[in-house]
């Protein structure tokens, strides 16, 4: 008989995992794993903003991530500083404004650990909800622009000139990518949270044919790296967002004993 | 400058300023059906900037860029920078080119670029030549009435750079299509063009091959070129062009 709390952390693992499958891979073709990042950083904000609000933590998060992603978004198209260096100041600059925030708020008390590495043996019926629904929006999101994406991908320019609306379409992936970030926060936290995107991603690479082989096959490598995390953390009594991310290392890393024909 | 009704492209005083640098000044070219218009230039002259402009993909600061309505553009870019992590086969690459294209069409499409043997072969393990001939196809795909060429030879042989022009005129020749290319290459070329615009942020001259290779200006760019390394930096005050 497998407990109520850990049937939980699967189902949230698991509906975080098949998110960011997909997601995972246009991270991985469109080196966007920094941009990842500096939208995870944002979170502990967006909690200080839902204490201030008293609104949903998770909403709060995800507002956050709104934000910074079309700040992110206004910004690309200045010049002055490289993209890199951009994100830089923007990743540590949300990450140390949150701690900061919240320093500000003496009532508040937070784990800060559960932030920082997730918490998804804490996960509740509503978190579940979260996941299930913020997660299923950015994923039908993600399938409606699937094809005009791939383009974009392809080459910019050669898909705008083919009439892709390529700066929208743009604009609303960063929009969907910042709301699965802010949704997988529970389950591995804020540091871990580019780790379950581009892990499983890139374990797929090798055994993809297409764009839409990778995706599934790295929603696979996600379910089974939480899977196989839970699994261990349940049995070695070790961090559980932690457990998983080794959980995806340690498959990418079998994975290249898994022959492949060219 | 007149348009006519087979005008697709029409420019007229274009110019283009980026972040305080004049990249293109006061340039006027037209593009007709069935017309192969060549540009050609020095490093840094702003031929890639002015096929940008031609594609709607910059705008000009001033000027005026007209497109023949409903026309339908076939475009090569320089090259392609796919992520190797990117699983992408040529048929699949070739399919996005427009809705509803049918196996048969990508593969007449590929033999009509000379690829068909790389139709199942992964993009990022295409030669140079095949890049560009797979490029050539998905920009065929589009049926376009204007084909826009970035440097099409790029990266071929030279033997490969004299079919891949044959192709170009060939393709012209059965669709009727205007070609607005860029090259690098002057030899090759001159003999596969219809219109030469020689540029360098301004147009210092145009015409047919054997017009632009006798103008002072075409040989002051191209002519003094074995006699002594040219400053890149050099003033051209009475519109003359300069190169590297």
């Amino acid at each position: 008989m497998i407990d109520d709390f850990l049937l939980r952390a699967l189902l949230g693992g698991i509906g975080v995992a098949l998110v960011a499958g997909p997601f995972g891979a246009f991270v991985v073709w469109r080196r966007l794993a920094y941009f990842g990042d500096t939208l995870a950083h944002s979170a502990l904000l967006g909690v200080a903003l839902g204490f201030l609000l008293h609104i949903n933590l998770t909403l709060g998060v995800i507002i956050v991530c709104q934000l910074l992603a079309l700040l992110l978004f206004i910004s690309q198209r200045q010049r002055h500083l490289a993209s890199d260096t951009m994100l830089g100041i923007f990743s540590h600059g949300a990450l140390s404004l949150g701690l900061v925030t919240l320093a500000f708020m003496p009532d508040v008390r937070i784990d800060l650990m559960a932030y920082l590495f997730g918490d998804i043996l804490a996960i509740g019926n509503s978190d579940l909800l979260w996941i299930y629904l913020g997660g299923g929006g950015a994923l039908a999101g993600l399938l409606w622009l699937w094809q005009p994406l791939l383009a974009i991908t392809i080459h910019e320019d050669l898909a705008r000139v083919e009439g892709i609306p390529v700066t929208r379409v743009n604009g609303l992936f960063l929009a969907l990518i910042a709301l699965t970030v802010a949704v997988m926060m529970k389950v591995v936290g804020l540091l871990l949270v580019t780790s379950l995107l581009i892990i499983p991603a890139a374990t797929a690479r090798r055994f993809a044919r297409n764009p839409e082989m990778m995706a599934l096959l790295a929603c696979l490598l996600g379910c089974a790296s939480v899977a196989g995390g839970l699994y261990g953390s349940f049995q070695w009594d070790t961090p559980t967002g932690p457990s998983i991310v080794v959980a995806a290392c340690f498959l990418f890393a079998l994975s290249f004993l898994v022959p492949v024909k060219r | 400058m007149t348009r006519t009704n087979d005008t697709l492209i029409q420019a007229t005083d274009i110019s283009l300023v980026l972040g305080g640098s004049t990249l293109l000044e006061a340039v006027s070219f037209a593009i007709r059906s069935g017309e192969i218009v060549t540009v050609i230039g020095p490093n840094g002259a702003g031929k890639t900037t002015l096929l940008r402009v031609a594609l709607e993909l910059l705008r000009p600061t001033s000027g005026i860029l007209y497109h023949r309505p409903q026309l339908t553009i076939g475009y090569m870019p320089q090259r392609l920078q796919l992520d190797p992590t990117f699983p992408l086969s040529v048929k699949r690459f070739l399919s996005f080119a427009r809705k509803g294209c049918d196996a048969a069409t990508l593969r007449n499409a590929l033999k009509k670029t000379g690829a068909e043997h790389v139709a199942d072969a992964a993009m990022q393990h295409l030669s140079g030549g095949e890049q560009q001939r797979v490029l050539l196809a998905r920009a065929l795909l589009r049926q376009p009435d204007l084909l826009v060429l970035d440097e099409p030879v790029q990266g071929v042989d030279v033997h490969g750079q004299v079919e891949l022009y044959q192709l170009i005129g060939k393709i012209r020749d059965e669709r009727n299509c205007g070609v607005l290319m860029v090259s690098h290459d002057l030899h090759l070329v001159m003999a596969a063009t219809d219109r030469v615009l020689c540029l360098n942020r301004h147009i210092c001259c145009s015409g047919t091959p054997a017009v632009v290779t006798s103008d002072p200006e075409y040989l002051k760019m191209y002519g003094h070129l074995a006699l002594y390394q040219h400053d890149r930096n050099h003033h051209h005050d009475h519109g003359g062009c300069s190169c590297d």
